[in-house]
């Protein structure tokens, strides 16, 4: 029995705030984890799939004669074996489970196969002859509105106009106004556990899917869709999650799997190399973005514009909701009278896009937080001062005019992370200079910058989605079971479940069950800094309600007032001083013995219900938001544009803090993907083609090239109506951090820099021509 | 001592246990005889290209890619692999795990958990190497296992905890 099918086990949890072990730590140092590539059948065959090698093309036959013909190869697939729907998607179902006509970027897949080992899988896929006739791709976003439609849905998956205030607020005199124009690169997750799985099919027609996911219900109701079956014929259970930031919402080889088991009616294996992986999941928008900001001559902010242009690539995947965000989040945490904002979300022929952490927060951020430090330039003001003079707080109105109900300390937040002494030393040491020792820079040429950014996001999903989380407690034996289809993807609501259960329940033993569709209902995405809010807040009402009931049951046994029983530390004891004055019904029970019988509770929980968004973008979309300050400090060496970020300190807005150490580690890891976005990370396309498919020229931040992160504060304002007052954390450190960075390389290098990923020759050849710099 | 045989059958020493492979094509990496067909999956297969250090074995101590050796290449050789990390046992709280496995549970170096066998491997060899070494011995060596969730803070202070525990080991 592997870790997926046991469920995972905490023993003597710790409270709510307490460092809580993992439960599920152990394993993972073992190497015992089953993550999704980790699984094995006897009777497996393993899957492989055939990608379209260009961005755009018509097929005009496919012969997989050859490839069945290959001893060993037990089934080859194409579009014709689709039996349901033929096509999937997150919010619209536009993309094909397997090419038919037309293929909309590279990387699309067209056939399957199933063999007895990945070699003959590999030779088979080769062996199927494809009759390609290669079109134009459309991969300029600027030009996909005009151009003719790539897709029966058009080339423009959303557009949203976003007015707010007196629109003619900036026609007076005296104001002071900063205009810009900034482009963030296309960046990838870069999980490390590749898209991988097991598809078993049944006696009965049906298929068990061990796949790792960050929604395993939306992914079953899709599944099922494309296969023709009913939902319960489709089981999925979560395999263990190698990291996933938004890679993982989208179906990538679910379907596949399951159509190649079902044929072949054999246990089917797949497991993606990082080439493939590069392909086969979408990534973080590409985005242009033209923002102008007008201020009084005082530095209050009068209205800000902005034009906001996301390449979605092929398929929408989740690019309505990207731009929702981008677009409500676009001035940043700033009391803006006048906003007006248009944002577009295009479809092309580039590899389609969708979630990742931050989720269209960051390249807004990247920005509104570039035109700040450029108001405040033209202002001849402090950029820590204009930002304080113009913080959002609770009782001011968003861009969308809703009202904020909840906390934010923006202030706080900003005030704690600029005020915190740094500790940055010089860069002395070879290997701490920028390009590290084999290209080590001259240490009288190193100039030094700072910079401070917010960043600024909804918790949760928004614009009046139902969203909710299903949970089931069990209090059995003076064990809680819970069962609850939450994604672990790695962020720790593991250790929560114990935590919350031990909090509510006073038990020190806490079973989580396997994970999986069949036996409990949706919890919803691990995404949008939700579980611990939507999750965790069921986990606590199912504790509660089964805390409820048992008390009345033993109340009722005992002839006493429920009102008079607490559960503490694993017992149920009667209150001094119930009323009755005698000491024989004083009740000293441990929880053992009053649940010998199981007390059982199932609750759906939701967070309070959001608008969606009208013509003009106002509403009260959103539940909550969170906001997040970075400071950073960096070396450059403008001779030779390397790069290297020295000091990293942080503030976060967190509610509460439910696990110090976890809280920490989302900081850390959030901060680091930041600091990829800002100067190194980024999907080279060039013409609908990736180039860089591969870890070898993706670089993503090694522990050479991370600082140590100073947390100068965690500001706990607990947040009315999330459970025990804990915001989600996992998305601001990525949000704010690209943009702190690039600040402080403007500030040491004197240059615009309106791109991320900075790269070395934006500093080293500033000012020539483009060409010579890409 | 023969390892291969003329039927390409051959036998690698895994963990200290000679263990027979039978049937692999000759193309198969050492990292995927040791998942598919030893049951040894604690080795991982984040890139397969020598990039991400996910794979990390010891190859008669030496840290190594398995990804990049040939199984075969591999035969007579001492293999260790995350599962033997275990089953050398330290003197940690939990039962069988050495320093460094402690040390990450203990500094909340673990989250997906997807490099964290490759990282303990190489760290292990580092502190073999070297008992106390400073921030940026032990960024450099670490530098070639990528790790996507923590952004290194937990892991270095775990290295921290185990180089620590470790010293107090050899120095009573």
């Amino acid at each position: 029995m592997t870790t997926i099918e046991a469920g995972i086990r905490t023993s003597t949890v710790p409270r709510i705030g307490e460092n809580a072990s993992r439960p599920d730590g152990v394993p993972k140092v073992t190497g015992d984890f089953a993550f999704s590539s980790d699984l094995h059948h006897d009777r497996m065959l393993w899957g492989s799939t055939l990608r379209s090698p260009h961005a755009a093309a018509r097929i005009l036959g496919i012969d997989v004669g050859p490839a069945l013909a290959i001893d060993g190869v037990h089934a080859v697939l194409t579009h014709e074996d689709v039996q349901g729907r033929a096509t999937y998607g997150l919010e619209h179902s536009d993309q094909p489970v397997l090419a038919a006509d037309v293929v909309r970027y590279e990387g699309e897949p067209v056939a399957l196969v199933a063999a007895d080992h990945p070699d003959t899988a590999r030779r088979a896929l080769a062996a199927i002859h494809v009759d390609w006739e290669p079109t134009e791709p459309l991969v300029d976003p600027a030009l996909a509105e005009t151009a003719e439609p790539i897709h029966p849905d058009g080339n423009v998956i959303r557009r949203i106009h976003l007015r707010h205030g007196d629109q003619s607020a900036a026609d007076q005199p005296d104001l002071v106004s900063v205009e810009g124009t900034y482009e963030v690169g296309m960046q990838d997750q870069a999980f490390l556990g590749p898209e991988s799985g097991l598809a078993v099919p049944d006696d009965d027609g049906g298929v068990d899917l061990y796949v790792a996911t960050q929604w395993l219900h939306v992914d079953r109701d899709q599944v099922a869709a494309c296969l023709g079956l009913p939902d319960e014929k489709v089981r999925l259970t979560l395999a263990g999650v190698g990291g996933a930031f938004g890679a993982r919402e989208d179906l990538s080889l679910h379907v596949h799997l399951c159509l190649l088991a079902l044929r072949t009616g054999r246990p089917v294996k797949m497991s993606y190399g990082r080439e493939e992986s590069f392909h086969g999941h979408v990534h973080r928008h590409p985005a242009r973005m033209w923002y102008r900001h007008h201020a009084t001559s005082d530095g209050d902010l009068v209205r800000v514009e902005a034009h906001l242009l996301l390449d979605g690539g092929a398929y929408a995947s989740s690019s309505g909701a990207v731009i929702a965000n981008a677009t409500c989040f676009a001035a940043g945490p700033y009391h803006v009278p006048s906003v007006e904002i248009e944002g577009v979300v295009v479809r092309t022929d580039n590899p389609p896009c969708g979630a990742m952490r931050g989720f269209g927060a960051v390249q807004t951020c990247f920005a509104h937080e570039a035109q700040m430090d450029r108001l405040a330039d033209a202002l001849g003001m402090d950029p820590v001062a204009l930002r304080l003079r113009n913080a959002l707080e609770p009782g001011d109105r968003l861009a969308t005019g809703q009202v904020i109900t909840g906390t934010l300390p923006v202030a706080e937040v900003l005030r704690a992370c600029a005020d915190h002494p740094s500790g940055a030393v010089g860069p002395d040491e070879p290997m701490a200079r920028p390009g590290g020792a084999g290209r080590t820079a001259d240490t009288e040429h190193v100039v030094r910058g700072e910079a401070v950014a917010l960043g600024f996001k909804n918790l949760m999903f928004s614009e009046g989605f139902d969203d909710s989380s299903a949970a089931r407690c069990v209090l059995h034996d003076g064990v809680a079971t819970i069962t609850c289809a939450c994604a672990e993807v790695g962020q720790g609501f593991v250790t929560l479940v114990g935590q919350i259960a031990g909090e509510v329940l006073g038990v020190d033993e806490v079973i989580l069950a396997p994970v999986e569709t069949a036996s409990i209902g949706s919890a919803g995405s691990t995404s949008a800094s939700r579980q611990t809010w939507m999750s965790g807040g069921a986990v606590q009402l199912a504790c509660v309600a089964v805390r409820r009931e048992l008390l009345a049951g033993v109340a009722a046994d005992h002839g006493v007032s429920a009102d008079d029983l607490v559960l503490v530390d694993g017992r149920v004891i009667s209150l001094p001083g119930d009323g009755s004055g005698d000491p024989d019904l004083s009740l000293d029970l441990s929880l053992e013995e009053v649940t010998v019988e199981p007390v059982e509770a199932d609750v759906v929980h939701r967070h309070a219900p959001t608008s969606p968004l009208d013509t003009d973008a106002q509403g009260d979309a959103h539940v909550s938001f969170a906001v997040s300050a970075h400071r950073a400090i960096v070396d450059v060496d403008p001779d030779l544009g390397l790069v290297r970020v020295v000091e990293l300190t942080t503030a976060q807005d967190v509610g509460r803090v439910l696990h110090p150490l976890q809280a920490l580690g989302q900081l850390e890891g959030g901060a680091a993907q930041g600091v990829g976005l800002a100067v190194m990370e980024e999907v080279q396309v060039t013409n609908g083609h990736i180039r860089n498919a591969s870890f070898t020229d993706y670089l993503i931040p090694t522990a050479l090239d991370m600082p140590s992160l100073e947390v100068a504060a965690l500001i706990e304002q607990p947040e009315p109506g999330a459970p025990f007052g804990a915001k989600g954390i996992g998305e601001p450190p990525c949000i704010s951090s690209t943009a702190a960075v690039v600040g402080a390389l403007r500030n040491a290098t004197g240059l615009d820099l309106a791109r991320v990923p900075v790269r070395p020759a934006d500093i080293a050849l500033a000012g020539q021509p483009e060409a010579e710099v890409s | 001592m023969t390892t291969t045989s003329p039927d390409g059958a051959f036998t690698l020493t895994v963990n200290g246990t000679l263990r027979p492979v039978v049937d692999a094509h000759p193309g198969e990496s050492l990292l995927f005889v040791l998942r598919e067909r030893l049951g040894l999956a604690g080795s991982k297969n984040a890139c397969e290209e020598g990039e991400c250090g996910s794979c990390t074995v010891r190859l008669d101590g030496e840290t190594v890619c398995s990804c990049l050796v040939l199984a075969g290449a591999a035969a007579g050789r001492d293999v260790v692999t995350i599962e033997g990390l275990t089953m050398e046992a330290g003197v940690s709280a939990e039962p069988g795990l050495s320093p460094v496995q402690q040390a990450f549970l203990d500094a909340g170096a673990v989250q997906c958990g997807f490099c964290t066998p490759g990282l303990l491997m190489a760290i292990d060899a580092l502190l073999d190497a070297e008992s106390d070494p400073d921030d940026l011995t032990v960024r450099e060596a670490i530098s070639g296992n990528l790790c996507r969730c923590t952004g290194y803070g937990r892991i270095l202070d775990a290295v921290d905890r185990a180089a620590a525990v470790r010293r107090a080991e050899v120095t009573p």
